[in-house]
């Protein structure tokens, strides 16, 4: 029972970043552009955030330094997708060589001179700490939901809202809009250049806050190239979700389940059936079997999976 | 008055020389402000990372040896991105090249010694061909977004890898991955550094550019890319055309991955995946899918790397500044490419 609690409380601290760069990526992929730069944003929020945590000391303005950094970086992918009407595929992965560069080669010059400028190594002086709720904490199991950190607790207030913003407003019609059908969403009178910005620029953040997480409340510290592809796994769960932010929950709990079962049952000296890399490799099988599947499934009966119909395909009014 | 995006009446060829090089210009202008930024001498470090590419013959030897894998990754995805098809599998067909070859040279010891390197090459190349078709049919028939599926097998590819070189392969004793291989196995060096790779890469530079712009097959692809409607009416089998580019822009990738395995490592081991596909991407942009004008951006994206390890040991800057670099010379290119078709207007607005 011990070991289940503990494996739920590595699994929560690991989704949390992942959860909020996926609402991140869902919101902006049904908006009809494709960002993938998530793994170069969220290296750079989590190295400014480091590096602003380290230099204040205030948490909440290292939050707000991440998520401006992770707004900036996608605006660079807005303006190349939306207005110039680049690749999109190739804008994203620009986006994410300039970025883990930048935030590899910025965490060996930003630290102190007493360390060779590298924040490699570097500790914080306070960090965002678990917070136990009294009573809830001591039930058996679910009690590790009820003591994370303030990031997490945050979430059970996104996660729900987020799926509710989406379906249930029409600020979220406008978004399903004009992912789904740019030309309609201009004739009921949306400026689809704008929304597709907001979007874009909005998961960013989320993506940058995300990667915060990983460098201020994880294990609060800075290596390079630290996300270790939890971008690419973001893309991943977009899918897996079905790009509905309800579901985004599920998948964040299962793949952060399988990356700290890894560690647990090594620490655990465990001897492994299946190999480790097999585990690995698991969320990145799952969701190309998930996709494929779904996909032909969807071609002979319309259903609900599908990748919003305009997504990555740069639009202009003029267009025919 | 407001600046729009006009439609040009053609494309304008010198945009596609233009484009690049300013691009780059660019690229090496914001660097600069990130190298002031972190208090270096962006200048002392340019001409650091400049000796460092092409300063002597061994430092050019090591950059030639750096471009070849990129100039082949850049071909291997430029025959699929001609046919609108978002192949950035390239590192994980890459990496199974490197596991095909591993393959025919730890255990098919019976075949006679000579025969071992052609073998493991070709078996390669089937490997890196397999592990594209996979995505390929997948759109040609079903319509799966190719871009997530080849994105999501790079990763399958590289966690099997992981696993044959931490475990099922590895070597007995010694350094991690697999036995080294037999000397007669390893491509001999021609010039320095630089291994007899360079003649098979320059071949297919050759050989690519006949098919794809003096056959009927490039004749197809680009078509099937800028108009599949009027290339499925005069009677182009979209599905069989894509599954092919498919195949060989695999078997390209997977002969990158086995003609570095035999020529540099001699195992697979880790740094397998050293991100060589995903900078291809950048080399088949650049040199808008020409397999010439491929060999000089590989070089240039190449030197990048090489001159950043250097800049590393001259000034102890950060060797990540290359990738910093050939990230960066993207968003500009990116930007600049709509001037292909578009170019600026001014508009008055009568009041």
């Amino acid at each position: 029972m011990d070991f289940i609690t503990k494996l739920l409380a590595v699994t929560i601290a690991m989704g949390t970043s992942l959860t909020y760069a996926t609402l991140g990526e869902i919101y902006t992929q049904k908006s009809g552009v494709l960002n993938l730069g998530m793994e170069g944003i969220m290296l750079m929020g989590a190295l400014s955030g480091f590096a602003t945590a380290f230099y204040t000391a205030n948490l909440a303005f290292a939050l707000v330094v991440a998520i401006l950094t992770g707004g900036l970086f996608s605006l660079i992918h807005a303006f190349l997708s939306v207005t110039m009407r680049a690749n999109q595929v190739v804008s994203g992965l620009s986006i994410t060589l300039f970025g883990t560069g930048l935030a590899n080669f910025l965490g060996q010059r930003l630290g102190p001179e007493s360390n060779n400028f590298n924040l490699v190594g570097m500790n914080l002086s306070s960090k965002f700490d678990n917070i136990a709720i009294p009573g809830l904490e001591s039930i058996p199991v679910l009690g590790a939901f009820f003591d994370v950190s303030i990031l997490t607790y945050a979430l059970y207030i996104i996660i729900p809202f987020s799926w509710f913003f989406m379906y249930k407003t029409r600020f979220g019609l406008a978004i399903r809009a004009v992912g789904e059908s740019p030309k309609t969403a201009t004739a009921m009178g949306l400026n689809v250049s704008a929304i597709r910005y907001l979007y874009t620029v909005i998961g960013g953040m989320m993506a940058g806050l995300g990667g915060a997480c990983l460098s201020l409340s994880f294990t609060p510290s800075w290596n390079d190239g630290m996300t270790g592809g939890k971008g690419w796994i973001v893309i991943a769960l977009v899918i897996f979700a079905g790009w509905n932010p309800g579901k985004a929950v599920i998948g964040t709990l299962v793949f952060g389940g399988i990356t700290s079962l890894q560690f647990s049952l090594q620490a655990a000296g465990v001897k492994m059936v299946i190999p480790t890399q097999f585990l690995a490799i698991a969320p990145y099988l799952i969701t190309f079997f998930t996709l494929s599947v779904m996909t032909i499934a969807n071609n002979n009966r319309k259903g609900a999976f599908a990748a919003p119909s305009a997504l990555a395909v740069p639009f202009a009014i003029d267009d025919k | 008055m407001r600046l729009v995006l006009e439609k040009r009446e053609r494309r304008l060829k010198r945009m596609s020389l233009l484009i690049p090089l300013f691009s780059f210009i660019l690229s090496l202008l914001i660097g600069a402000i990130v190298l002031a930024a972190s208090k270096a001498d962006p200048i002392q470090a340019y001409v650091a990372m400049a000796k460092g590419a092409f300063g002597n013959a061994r430092r050019f030897q090591y950059t030639l040896v750096e471009a070849l894998p990129l100039l082949i990754c850049g071909l291997s995805v430029g025959i699929a991105f001609r046919l609108r098809f978002w192949n950035i599998g390239a590192e994980g067909q890459f990496v199974w090249g490197a596991i095909g070859v591993t393959w025919v040279i730890q255990f098919w010891t019976f075949l006679p010694d000579p025969l071992l390197l052609p073998a493991g090459i070709l078996v390669g190349m089937i490997a890196g061909a397999l592990w594209a078709g996979i995505p390929g049919v997948l759109k040609a028939y079903w319509a799966v977004d190719e871009t997530l599926t080849t994105l999501m097998l790079n990763y399958v590819a590289i966690g099997v890898a992981e696993y044959l070189y931490i475990k099922a392969w590895k070597a007995p004793k010694g350094i991690l991955g697999t036995p080294e291989f037999p000397e007669f196995t390893q491509l001999s060096q021609v010039w320095g550094k630089v291994h007899s790779g360079v003649f098979i890469a320059l071949a297919l530079v050759v050989v690519l550019w006949f098919l794809l712009y003096k056959t009927t097959w490039g004749f197809e692809l680009n078509m099937i890319g800028k108009n599949p409607v009027a290339a499925r009416y005069q009677g182009v089998s979209i599905e069989k055309s894509i599954v092919i580019a498919l195949l060989i822009s695999g078997a390209i990738a997977g002969l990158a991955g086995s003609l570095n395995t035999v020529a540099i490592t001699h195992r697979l081991t880790r740094g397998v995946n050293a991100g060589y596909g995903f900078t291809g991407i950048i080399i088949a942009w650049m040199s808008n899918l020409n397999p010439f004008a491929s060999i000089i951006v590989a070089i240039v994206m190449a030197s990048l790397t090489t001159g950043a390890d250097a800049l590393q040991i001259a000034m102890k800057l950060p060797e990540s500044m290359g990738a910093v670099l050939q990230g960066l010379v993207l968003i500009p290119l990116l930007a600049g490419s709509v001037f292909h078709d578009y170019h600026l207007k001014l508009i008055r607005e009568e009041e």
